[in-house]
């Protein structure tokens, strides 16, 4: 067996990653010091809650309570950073043509089924992963795209109801944006917790890309092969 | 060890592919980690940075100033809050802040202290103010908090108010203070968003006389702002060039400029 330095992630790509993680971990926590001053959501129907957002158990751990102007304020700095950093990724994503990897194909959406059933171990095969991501990866992260401009603009209508009343309209008014708001911000976070726990999964030399931008292939040995040096797919780029 | 370091240092010409392998990654997370602590660094300094009298440092502030800049320019008259039919008003309306009101009350003597530029002050009654032509809005409402409600309001739009008693040049300055009789309460509003054409003195709601909690006799309806600008019983109003000081920007970290 032979190893072979293959680039996965671009340096670009890796930056706005993990510029995009505390800076959003950022927006949720600052997001929930402003949502206790008024917590009505809920899961459930009539009288019977299932789920109330959130807990009393919940704000008392994290310290949430009686901080809305701090959070406020915390979240219309960082907005900032998560706009211009995804504002970036994405320019990024269609002029370098990373978007061809990301996009959903029309058989992925039926691949994506596939890889479900082989994750949760249903399933014994996985169909073939032609480029960087499998189908249920192009969905999930060209969703959190989606997501992210979702995000953007149901924030802005909250922010700005009266000036910016035609994108508060859009958004189905004020109290529909701001729970939209709220459930992608719920989205976010099961979305985190799916993507570590398949992080994890997939092991060590998927990981080390995202950090160092390649991934090491183990190859057959070619009888020809002779004495050459191993091949690295680093320049042929 | 020093095997390591020399695989670290080594030209990669020189090195086979598991020695690549390893000098690329160390180098990476060496990168990784430098730059990680660089920004948890970052975070520490600004979370330790001292706050103003109310609970915000100085650069939170200034971009929060600076944000205040970039949305002013999407204020303008011709952006207006979305009116809802009169039926639709919450009735009785979500009564919220006793602040400026919990000292008694002499509503016989209270009189709308309009401080003018030259120092003179105009005191004028309920009547003064409900001898101007009256408008009404039905709108939706919002705290800052984050709950809303539609409410009708009715009053004098601020805009004519100043026609009427001629305090263009007040109005000229940048900035109108209002604050409550108690002066227990205080707002301060750029003027742009007091002379929007739905920033009223408001005298009625729901088509009544003001409730004594909903600030009587006369409170500000400002719609393009949240709730706690719309300060409740009117005692001073004056016009300023700088800041007037404003309750919960000044006590409690607060947005100044907390426009929508």
């Amino acid at each position: 067996m032979k190893k072979m330095i293959v680039k996965k992630h671009p340096l670009a790509i890796r930056w706005f990653h993990w510029i995009n993680f505390p800076v959003l971990g950022i927006m949720i926590w600052s997001g929930l010091l402003i949502y206790w001053a008024n917590d009505v959501y809920r899961i459930g129907f009539g009288n019977f809650t299932l789920l109330k957002f959130f807990p009393q158990s919940f704000y008392e751990a994290l310290h949430i309570e009686r901080r809305l102007s701090e959070g406020m304020a915390y979240h219309f700095v960082f907005m900032w950073l998560f706009f211009l950093n995804g504002i970036a990724y994405v320019l990024y994503t269609l002029f370098s043509g990373e978007w061809r990897y990301l996009l959903p194909q029309r058989r992925s959406f039926k691949e994506a089924w596939q890889v479900l059933l082989h994750d949760l171990r249903i399933r014994k095969t996985a169909p073939p992963v032609k480029g960087k991501y499998n189908a249920a990866q192009r969905i999930a992260y060209s969703a959190i795209i989606v997501m992210g401009i979702g995000s953007i603009l149901s924030g802005l209508a909250i922010y700005k109801p009266v000036q910016l009343g035609w994108l508060c309209s859009m958004m189905g008014g004020y109290k529909a944006a701001r729970i939209i708001h709220f459930v992608l911000t719920i989205g976010y976070v099961l979305f985190f917790l799916v993507h570590i726990v398949q992080v994890i999964l997939a092991g060590w030399n998927n990981f080390r890309a995202m950090i160092t931008g390649f991934e090491v292939k183990k190859i057959k040995e070619t009888p020809v092969a002779g004495e050459t040096p191993p091949v690295t797919t680093e320049k042929s780029k | 060890m020093s095997h390591f370091f020399q695989t670290i240092f080594t030209a990669n010409k020189k090195l086979n592919t598991d020695q690549l392998i390893l000098k690329k990654t160390v180098l990476s997370f060496f990168f990784f980690f430098v730059l990680a602590g660089a920004a948890f660094w970052g975070w520490k300094w600004l979370r330790s940075r001292p706050s103003d009298s109310g609970k915000t440092s100085a650069p939170i502030r200034a971009v929060l100033n600076t944000n205040e800049k970039i949305f002013d320019g999407l204020l303008s008259d011709k952006h207006l809050t979305k009116e809802y039919p009169k039926s639709k008003a919450a009735n009785p309306a979500r009564v919220n802040g006793f602040l400026g009101l919990k000292t008694p009350f002499d509503s016989a003597n209270w009189r709308m202290n309009v401080i003018k530029a030259s120092g003179d002050t105009l005191k004028l009654t309920l009547d003064d103010i409900r001898k101007l032509p009256k408008v009404e809005i039905t709108f939706n409402f919002k705290c800052i908090e984050g709950w809303s409600q539609i409410t009708n309001w009715g009053g004098v739009r601020f805009a004519d108010f100043v026609k009427a008693y001629g305090l263009t040049n007040e109005t000229a300055m940048e900035y109108l203070g209002l604050s409550t009789p108690d002066k227990e309460y205080y707002v301060g509003i750029d003027m742009l968003s007091a002379m929007h054409p739905q920033t009223i003195l408001c005298y009625e709601l729901n088509g009544k006389p003001l409730p004594m909690e909903q600030g009587y006799p006369v409170r500000l309806i400002i719609p393009v702002k949240y709730g706690v600008k719309s300060l409740k019983r009117i005692g001073d109003m004056y016009f300023s060039n700088s800041r007037p000081p404003d309750y919960w920007a000044d006590k409690k970290g607060y947005d100044y400029f907390s426009g929508l």
